[in-house]
């Protein structure tokens, strides 16, 4: 149990060990210092050359926004319409069949939007050019797309006075030349030498001790597994994603794709300090990030360590702790672990079935995504957190008697507007999906969907309304991960999930990014020792209630219906 | 003005009551969403009631639902009454200050060939419009607001100010204002009416506390938005909750929707934020302090600035003379009746003060022919000539001239006529003037005689003001015509941040546009004409009521009792006016938590017994806890008005600080209070519920 303990503990520090050099390369990449990958400089110009971009062309949110969207826009037609004729076309060894337009639809978005969710299996329901060069290509570009939007808040927050967010061209260019790819290529060699594969063979027959011969699925999965995670993606080369041996074959992959997923979300947070040289908000966001994430961590693993009590009370001794969907060769703890980082984060990947977690643990991955700010997804995260501040900085300031201000401009009538407009929007989403879902299963069990209503849920009952609520929440974060049980590769689900997926993408991007450039516009107010101190930890605190708060008004009723009436029923 | 002592006299109770009923007009409801949608439910609650009466079985007993209905109507009687009351402070407040604009007579002037040349007649106050000019005497109550055009008077303001003393208002200068419904005691005054009836200040902040035209200030505005926000995610929250309910295999009924919607819409602040809003600015009148808006309140708690004038802000009036210096060899009494005799007909305060400190009349020196020789720009120094035989002891022995004047220009003298200045007198003058004193050099046909040290009197506890003021992160400036090195000793002694010395009036408006350059609000109290442009350009420009009417147009306050440090208290006001709305905003959402312990187990505790863990509370049974829930919605308005009129209080103890404070004050306790209210609401309930 203490080896379990320190494989967690070693994870976490070595994730922060490697995240704060690495956010310090960050800033001055964007700052346009020197850096030791200045030899792709020439690189960098070719691409603008090639695209007719001119990187130094100053642009305000407006522009900038645009400049994001349309290019998203333009993947999604490019994804959906490779994977609907995907079975047609060369690469494709194993013969997959093309994806239904529902499916299509609801893929294409998934990558694009950076949530990864699969109502597919990617050894069945893909081929290896949808893998390579749809899924692992979207897999890298949307998360530089957020990070490219989180570079035009920093933008906005480093200068005084400023219409110019950023170029978003050069910006997105900048994080994948010099941040995604090399590191990337690192672990993608990394997990090469422990045994997943990167070779474009269909196939392969392996025959077991019993003496049955068994398909083994392959594929040049290494580049797609390491930027999955690199890009908190989320998204598997195989359906059952990091469980499966050859996606994480071994106990040092499971914490190379841990710090993996964890590396970017945390090294920008240290970015921001340089980039903006406050470094003290940098630290104090951290730490509250962290305690978020071990409110979240702590009691799942004891959960999960302890085992099931309805075993317990059958005399049924658990000494490994709840066993039920992990790997033996993870463990309870760093399965819990695994199973938080991945919802806090956004990224979405699994080394266990969180469907089989105990039912505090599920309520845990349910909040953190819910939150969906505990360092987050690559870029969006900290653009989430932002929208907490904005409501914290305007309840706060009004306590401290003065006209609210983050980082010297005023936060006004508009600033909040679109920040409650982006808090209401998640509750909306995710409470108005599954209420819709619900309302679907009990009402009309028996539309001649793919898989009827009532086909919907694998446990009824508390569970299955988690297994419903999960799969909103999942979507509505852009966290991909599926609690399961669930059958969802159907119009309803694919649809609705869809437009979750892009509406809990684009607006929480469009609303930070336009505040951030609402707020660069307004004069500057010098600090005075009456100003709110944003860099204290008692903003932070501040900040972390809210956070609190806010979840816990809205979704209090749906979780007390699903993991908490559960967790008492145990 | 008195202040209210009791927050809740009677009369003001009893027609605040009445105009909560006037209030429940939807138009009116409509101002305010977040009690607009309670007042939405609440018809539908009573429709409910009739629809059980007729027979309907599924949604509980009538007495249950009726005793909902009830509890929501109160709720939004409760809103409604914190407005009022606040409504009915603020008039009562401007209604005592309008009690002196009752229709007076006036003596008005008409124009050549009205009537016939320059005819007076006597006219009600009403009937005087903007230009029109009267005439007031010894006796008279000034009809309307004006300017002196012609005389000098002295006025009694007690009935505006409160202050006893009369003062002097003349033509000409800068203090020609006088005010509607103050008194004249002595002399004749000729006015100019500046205000139409019904515009002037008073009106307009009557207007303003009445609510008639109250619009709501930017920060109101956003925090409107804030509420609403939240009243939504609470309406999707009881919207999805009927599905949830139906997947559990639960029926809700009507009442407990509404009633767990009511209990988690921000209620305590929006039924208490237009409250909030009108006793801020009822505070400012308390303070004597007119606003011409409520955003002017909201704009001094946040300023970063503040130029004060020195003379009569920082110090006590002018400069006065506090010790005599004779130089060596000369006798003092003899310095101190030359220094007398100079200043006989000084006219300056500086003049008056050394007659003062010699305490000697100058009559009992009996002078005869004495010349005076006023002071001028060329010679910087005043003083007299003496014949022969002018009878006084200085005078025996020939012709006199006493010169008193700024050193260098005695020193020159004194070395003209070919004497030496005294270097004790010298050292002594250097002393006085690093100490940020002014020296006065005295001489005596052409030989120095000694110096007067005059001193500024910084007024007592200005020191502390300032301070807090500083803590408060408010940077005082200090605007005088001193010369730099006495400015900085004052400066220092008094603790002011910043100065600007040997000021021309156009110094303050460059300083203004430069902190505003830097982002910064800055605050200025004025009085003169030429103050005017620097108080239109100021975020917050406080005229004296006292001053022009230049400067009290270009202002957005008149402090009615012309003190200079009552800055202090708006921005205090305009802090305590934000800080309420955002504690109460916290407050009430940290109720929430312990009203969905109370209710979302009551909703689902007879389908899923295991969430009985929830109830937490162990309150008597589902119809209890969602009753005593909405009770203690309901009755916790009524219990923080007191707190919305008066204002949290403000400490001037850093940002940091006061959020902690604010937080463990109103965030912990905003969640503890309703455990323990709801829990004991539920206790008394059951006495009553079998």
């Amino acid at each position: 149990m203490n080896t379990e303990l320190f494989g967690v503990i070693l994870t976490f520090v070595l994730s922060v060990l490697l995240a704060f050099p690495l956010g310090r390369y960050i800033a001055r990449v964007f700052k346009g210092e020197r850096t030791p990958l200045d030899f792709l400089n020439p690189v960098e110009r070719a691409i603008y050359r090639f695209c007719g971009i001119d990187p130094t062309k100053k642009m305000n949110w407006k522009e900038f926004l645009k400049a994001m969207l349309t290019i998203n826009a333009l993947w999604f037609v490019y994804a959906f319409f490779l994977f609907l004729f995907q079975g047609r076309l060369p690469l494709n060894p194993d013969g997959n069949p093309s994806m239904s337009p529902d499916l299509s639809f609801n893929t294409a978005i998934s990558f694009v939007v950076n949530c990864n969710l699969q109502d597919y299996s990617g050894e069945s329901g893909g081929t290896y050019l949808t893998q390579l060069f749809v899924i692992t290509f979207l897999q890298f570009v949307s998360a530089a797309t957020g990070i490219a939007c989180l570079m035009a808040l920093f933008n906005g927050l480093k200068e005084k006075t400023t219409q110019n967010l950023g170029n978003f061209w050069a910006l997105f260019t900048k994080t994948l030349t010099r941040v995604l790819l090399p590191i990337g290529l690192i672990i993608a060699i990394l997990l090469a030498f422990h045994g997943t594969p990167t070779s474009f063979d269909g196939k392969d027959t392996i025959t077991t001790l019993q003496g049955d011969t068994v398909q083994v699925s392959r594929g040049p999965a290494a580049g797609m597994i390491a930027i999955k995670h690199l890009g908190t993606n989320g998204g598997g080369w195989f359906g059952a994603n990091s469980t499966h041996p050859l996606e994480n074959p071994d106990y040092f992959t499971n914490i190379l794709e841990m710090v993996a997923q964890t590396l970017i979300p945390v090294a920008m947070l240290f970015a921001l300090g340089f980039y903006i040289n406050k470094k003290k908000f940098a630290y104090v966001t951290f730490a509250i990030m962290t305690i978020g994430m071990l409110i979240l961590l702590i009691p799942t693993m004891v959960s999960e360590i302890h085992g099931n009590p309805a075993l317990a009370r059958m005399g049924i001794a658990q000494p490994t702790g709840a066993m039920e969907g992990k790997e033996v060769r993870f463990g309870p703890a760093a399965s819990a672990y695994w199973s938080i980082l991945t919802t806090v984060i956004s990224t979405g990947s699994v080394n266990a079935m969180h469907d089989s977690f105990m039912p505090l643990s599920g309520l845990m991955q349910l909040l953190a995504m819910m939150v969906n700010a505990f360092y987050g997804g690559c870029g969006v995260g900290i653009l989430n957190y932002y929208i907490y501040i904005i409501i914290a900085v305007f309840i706060a300031g009004l306590m401290v008697g003065r006209t609210p201000e983050f980082m010297g401009h005023k936060v006004e009538a508009r600033e909040v507007k679109i920040a409650a407009l982006v808090t209401l929007l998640s509750a909306f989403l995710i409470k108005g999906g599954t209420a819709l879902a619900c309302y679907y299963f009990v009402h009309h069990p028996d539309i001649g969907w793919a898989v009827k209503p009532s086909g919907w849920l694998n446990n009824p009952g508390y569970h299955g309304f988690s297994e419903m609520l999960y799969q909103y929440t999942s979507t509505n974060a852009n966290n991909g991960s599926g609690f399961e049980g669930l059958a969802d590769n159907n119009v309803f689900w694919n649809v609705t999930g869809g437009l979750i997926m892009l509406l809990g993408r684009f607006l929480p991007i469009i609303g930070p990014v336009a505040i951030a450039g609402l707020l660069a516009q307004k004069k500057y107010i010098p600090e005075s020792s009456g100003t709110l101190k944003v860099d204290s930890l008692t903003f932070g605190a501040m900040t972390f209630v809210v956070i609190i708060i806010l979840t816990a008004l809205s979704y209090f009723p749906p979780l007390a219906l699903g993991p908490i009436a559960e967790y008492f029923s145990l | 003005m008195k202040q209210n002592k009791s927050l809740f006299p009677r009369e003001i109770v009893t027609s605040a009551l009445k105009q909560s009923f006037v209030k429940l007009s939807p138009a009116a409801m409509f101002r305010n969403p977040v009690m607009f949608t309670v007042y939405i439910v609440t018809i539908v609650m009573a429709f409910v009631c009739v629809w059980i009466a007729s027979g309907e079985k599924s949604q509980g007993s009538l007495a249950y639902n009726l005793a909902i209905f009830i509890v929501l109507f109160i709720t939004v009687v409760f809103a409604n009454f914190a407005e009022a009351i606040a409504e009915a402070r603020g008039k009562a407040q401007a209604n005592s200050l309008r009690k002196t604009r009752t229709d007076t007579p006036a003596k008005k002037v008409f124009a050549v060939g009205d009537i016939y040349v320059g005819e007076v007649k006597v006219v009600p106050s009403s009937q005087l419009r903007k230009g029109d000019v009267f005439i007031a005497e010894a006796g008279d109550t000034i009809p309307m607001d004006g300017e002196i055009i012609e005389g000098l008077a002295t006025i009694d303001e007690s009935a505006i100010t409160g202050e006893s003393a009369p003062v002097i208002r003349e033509a000409g200068g800068d203090k020609s204002s006088v005010t509607g419904g103050t008194k004249v005691l002595s002399d004749k005054i000729k006015v100019r009416v500046t205000t139409d009836p019904g515009e002037s200040f008073l009106d307009k902040m009557i207007a303003l506390v009445e609510g008639a035209s109250r619009q709501k200030t930017p920060n109101e505005i956003a925090l409107t938005i804030l509420l609403a926000s939240f009243t939504l995610i609470f309406l999707i929250v009881c919207v999805t909750l009927a599905p949830f309910a139906d997947y559990a295999h639960t029926p809700i009924t009507i009442a407990a929707f509404v009633s767990l919607f009511v209990c988690l819409i921000p209620t305590t602040i929006g039924g208490l934020l237009s409250a909030i809003g009108i006793a801020g600015m009822d505070r400012a009148l308390q303070a004597n302090v007119i606003t011409k808006s409520g955003k002017a309140v909201e704009t001094a708690g946040d300023l970063d600035t503040l130029l004060l004038d020195k003379t009569g802000t920082i110090t006590i009036g002018n400069r006065k003379a506090t010790h005599f210096w004779p130089a060596q060899g000369v006798d003092e009494k003899q310095f101190i009746e030359a220094c007398v005799l100079a200043s006989m007909a000084d006219e300056t305060p500086e003049g008056k003060s050394i007659l003062e400190l010699a305490g000697i009349s100058p009559h009992s020196l009996a002078v005869k022919d004495a010349r005076f020789v006023a002071f001028t720009a060329e010679t910087r120094s005043s003083g007299v000539d003496l014949p022969d035989n002018a009878g006084s002891a200085a005078s025996a022995g020939g012709p006199v001239r006493i010169r008193k004047g700024a050193f260098d220009a005695i020193r020159a003298l004194v070395m003209r006529n070919g004497n030496i200045f005294p270097i004790d007198t010298e050292n002594k003058i250097k002393e006085i003037a690093s100490n940020g004193g002014t020296p006065l050099a005295v001489s005596r046909n052409g030989e120095a005689l000694g110096v007067i040290e005059l001193q500024d009197i910084i007024k007592p506890g200005i020191q502390e003001r300032f301070a807090r003021l500083r803590k408060m992160g408010v940077k005082t400036v200090m605007v005088t015509g001193d010369n730099p090195l006495t400015a900085k000793y004052i400066a220092e002694k008094a603790g002011v941040d910043d100065f600007i010395a040997e000021a021309k009036p156009e110094d303050k408006m460059n300083y203004i546009r430069k902190e505003q350059q830097g982002g910064k609000l800055v605050a200025m109290m004025g009085d003169g004409t030429n103050d005017a442009p620097a108080l239109a350009q100021a975020d917050v420009g406080v005229a004296m009521n006292s001053g022009t009417q230049a400067a009290r147009e270009a202002g957005n306050m008149v402090d009615l009792d012309n003190d200079p440090t009552k800055l202090i208290e708006i921005v205090e006001i305009g802090k305590q006016l934000l800080m309420t709305r955002g504690t109460l905003t916290t407050f009430s959402i940290a109720n929430d938590v312990a009203k969905y312990f109370a209710i979302v187990p009551a909703l689902f505790i007879t389908s899923i017994p295991a969430l009985q863990a929830l109830n937490i509370m162990h309150l008597q049974s589902p119809e209890s806890a969602i009753l005593s829930a909405v009770i203690f919605n309901a009755i916790i308005i009524p219990i923080l008005i007191p707190l919305a009129l008066r204002g949290v209080a403000y400490k001037p103890i850093g940002a940091s600080a006061l959020l902690r404070r604010n937080l463990l004050i109103y965030g912990i306790g905003g969640i503890i209070i309703p455990f323990i209210g709801i829990k004991a609401i539920d206790l008394v309930l059951a006495l009553f519920m079998h």
